[in-house]
């Protein structure tokens, strides 16, 4: 995982390109810890613009075992019923006006692209001074959403080469440092992606538990069944 | 034996008297024979039985949950999978389902193609076979639009405009299967009407018939051979065996071995890498956003091959067609004097050795881009595929074929 640490000043070294699209989530569901760092990440960067239509806040808290006292006070914001969907407070004809494009619901995010490709997504910001938000992103270019996360993994800019008629990603230099470590960001990126897998699909949390027990239960009637055909077709000749 | 029943005191004897029970069961798993040679290949039809039952259970409940309607459809799935209890294991067993469906179908099929089950007199019995597998592809492709996905809409979009290739009335045909200009909520409402209602209905049929048949004319076998009436001197059957309670039981293992893989995918890995469940169709149906690269789902993707290998699109909707309706002409294409595939000779093995190979080519060709070395491939694939079917009636008659034995080859 110590090659996922490019972010920040370690990327700036004239070392060898950046393979970007190989960077993994690596990121585990059986991480509960994890997964709750993930949920406060999500509401304290996301959910202004990003709404998770599908998922309410008490299946949140229930899932991830968020205690009721602080579900209320830190993540269900007033006026909203820890029974609501979790919405964004930004108007969609606002972001429309703001950003050309309304954030889009991350609910299924990860099932529609994949947990590395958010991961990669929010470690490929860098700096782009003739775009409205100045800046882009390696794996979504064009992106409508700025570089929301640089305050904490800094501000990259995007060291480019020729090859052919193309110009091709080469590495980032740091411009600005973030307030975290390249570690601390790859792990503050990762728990909000796990929480988004998470919320990509919350049956997988008890699916699997199930599916040992059913897979067990099977492998056993099948034996028996088995036994059964033996005793029959004894007398087959 | 209708007699002895209806003798019979109490509930069982009343109902017998009235309605034949257990004459029809006796005579149709007690007294129906089947030759003891079944192998692995055999397990098919009855495991192609209890997916159908799986689906049939599995849709209907899904179908209390589900809301029909481009602006509703998405979310209703969305519902299921959150907030219905065990919403996720209704969908999961219904989507592994649909791929499962079509697994055992094939298989069930090439057992067909390789011991010659579909020669006389079991020809109306592959016939129905047939029937049933076009029914299914219709069902599965209408069943795969009711999510309303991204790839629900573009593969709807792609597969109604082969219509289009029908001559004069093509674009008004088109229009009318949509019932709109486009595919939209109209198209999305029938297609849920014929996946709920009329194609089960008809599916259900063709599975009866496809069983009467068979019961009238019995199993064919490994060997190909009919030895089932051969008796001892002391009037057994020789190489039958009442299909109760010799093959209930067998196909009860059967069907837990099938069960606990079928749980295996369920569980833990119900997209099955993209193939059963494609990423793209987590996002909602978006006419104005084309998924790269718009693929059908694995068990469509050999016809897909076939239809992209063709420059012309109209052409290519034709020989698509006759690729799929080519199984139906099989017993009159066959000339050979055996069935099984243990006595045919190099000529035919040869053969349906390459028919094997294109198709499984075809269904991987049919997963990659249409470009380069893909394209070509899937042309060479084409030309065995139909090399197979085609040069039949010539090749199946040359073929040197082996004596077939009096007796079934059984190893107890």
């Amino acid at each position: 995982m110590a090659a996922d640490s490019t972010t920040g000043q370690a990327a700036a070294a004239p070392h060898g390109r950046v393979d970007w699209e190989s960077w993994h989530a690596h990121n585990s569901l059986k991480d509960l810890a994890s997964l709750q760092r993930g949920a406060r990440n999500f509401m304290n960067y996301c959910n202004g613009c990003h709404a998770l239509k599908y998922e309410r806040y008490q299946r949140m808290a229930n899932d991830l075992h968020i205690p009721a006292a602080a579900l209320e006070k830190d993540l269900v914001p007033p006026g909203s019923h820890p029974l609501d969907y979790i919405t964004t407070a930004m108007p969609a004809a606002d972001a429309f006006n703001w950003f050309g494009k309304v954030p889009p619901d991350l609910s299924l995010i990860t099932r529609s692209k994949g947990s590395d490709y958010v991961y990669r997504f929010l470690k490929a910001f860098y700096v782009e001074p003739s775009t409205v938000t100045g800046s882009n992103n390696l794996a979504y270019p064009s992106t409508a959403m700025p570089a929301v996360l640089s305050e904490l993994g800094g501000v990259n800019e995007a060291v480019f080469r020729q090859v052919k008629d193309a110009k091709e990603f080469d590495h980032f230099v740091n411009l600005v440092r973030g307030s975290m470590t390249d570690a601390q960001f790859d792990d503050f990126v990762r728990d909000t992606v796990n929480f988004l897998d998470y919320v990509g699909e919350p049956a997988q949390l008890e699916r699997q538990t199930m599916g040992i027990w059913v897979v067990l239960f099977l492998v056993l009637l099948t034996w028996l069944a088995w036994l059964l055909k033996k005793e029959y077709w004894k007398d087959v000749h | 034996m209708a007699n002895e029943v209806a003798q019979k005191p109490g509930l069982w004897g009343w109902i017998n008297r009235r309605l034949p029970v257990e004459t029809f069961m006796s005579s149709q798993l007690l007294e129906y024979y089947a030759q003891k040679n079944f192998n692995f290949w055999y397990f098919f039809g009855s495991l192609a039985l209890l997916v159908l039952v799986i689906q049939l259970l599995s849709g209907i409940f899904l179908a209390m949950f589900y809301k029909v309607g481009a602006a509703s459809s998405f979310d209703s799935v969305e519902f299921i999978m959150r907030e219905v209890n065990y919403g996720w294991l209704l969908r999961y067993l219904h989507s592994t389902g649909a791929s499962a469906f079509f697994l055992v179908i094939y298989l069930h099929m090439y057992r067909g193609l390789m011991y010659g089950s579909y020669k006389a007199p079991r020809e109306l019995l592959w016939l129905f076979g047939m029937m049933i597998y076009l029914s299914l592809m219709a069902e599965a492709f209408m069943g795969y639009v009711l999510p309303w996905g991204n790839m629900s809409f573009w593969a709807a979009t792609v597969i109604i405009n082969l219509f289009g290739a029908v001559p004069v009335v093509g674009p008004t045909l088109v229009e009318w299967i949509r019932g709109d200009y486009g595919v939209a909520d109209a198209t999305l409402n029938r297609f849920f009407s014929l996946h709920v209602a009329a194609l089960p209905m008809v599916l259900l049929v063709l599975v009866g018939l496809h069983v009467v048949a068979l019961h009238e004319t019995g199993s064919n076998n490994p060997d190909g051979i009919e030895s089932k009436q051969k008796k001892s001197a002391q009037g057994l059957p020789l190489d039958g065996i009442p299909f109760h309670p010799y093959y209930t039981v067998k196909d009860i293992f059967g069907a837990g071995v099938f069960l606990t893989l079928f749980a295996a995918v369920v569980f833990f890995v119900p997209t099955f890498a993209d193939l059963f469940l494609e990423k793209a169709n987590f996002e909602p149906a978006d006419p104005l956003s084309t998924p790269d690269p718009i693929s059908p789902s694995w068990y469509f993707t050999p016809y897909y091959a076939i239809l992209r290998s063709v420059p012309n699109k109209g052409l290519g909707a034709v020989i698509v067609l006759v690729a799929v309706l080519a199984f139906f002409f099989l017993p009159w294409l066959d000339r050979s004097p055996v069935r099984s595939i243990r006595y045919r000779g190099w000529i035919f093995r040869t053969f349906f050795a390459l028919f094997t190979l294109s198709f499984l080519g075809l269904m991987y060709l049919g997963l990659q881009p249409a470009e380069g070395i893909y394209v070509t491939l899937s042309r060479v694939g084409c030309v065995l595929y139909f090399a197979f079917f085609i040069l039949m009636p010539f090749y199946s008659r040359i073929d040197p074929v082996k004596p077939v034995p009096d007796r079934v080859t059984f190893h107890a």
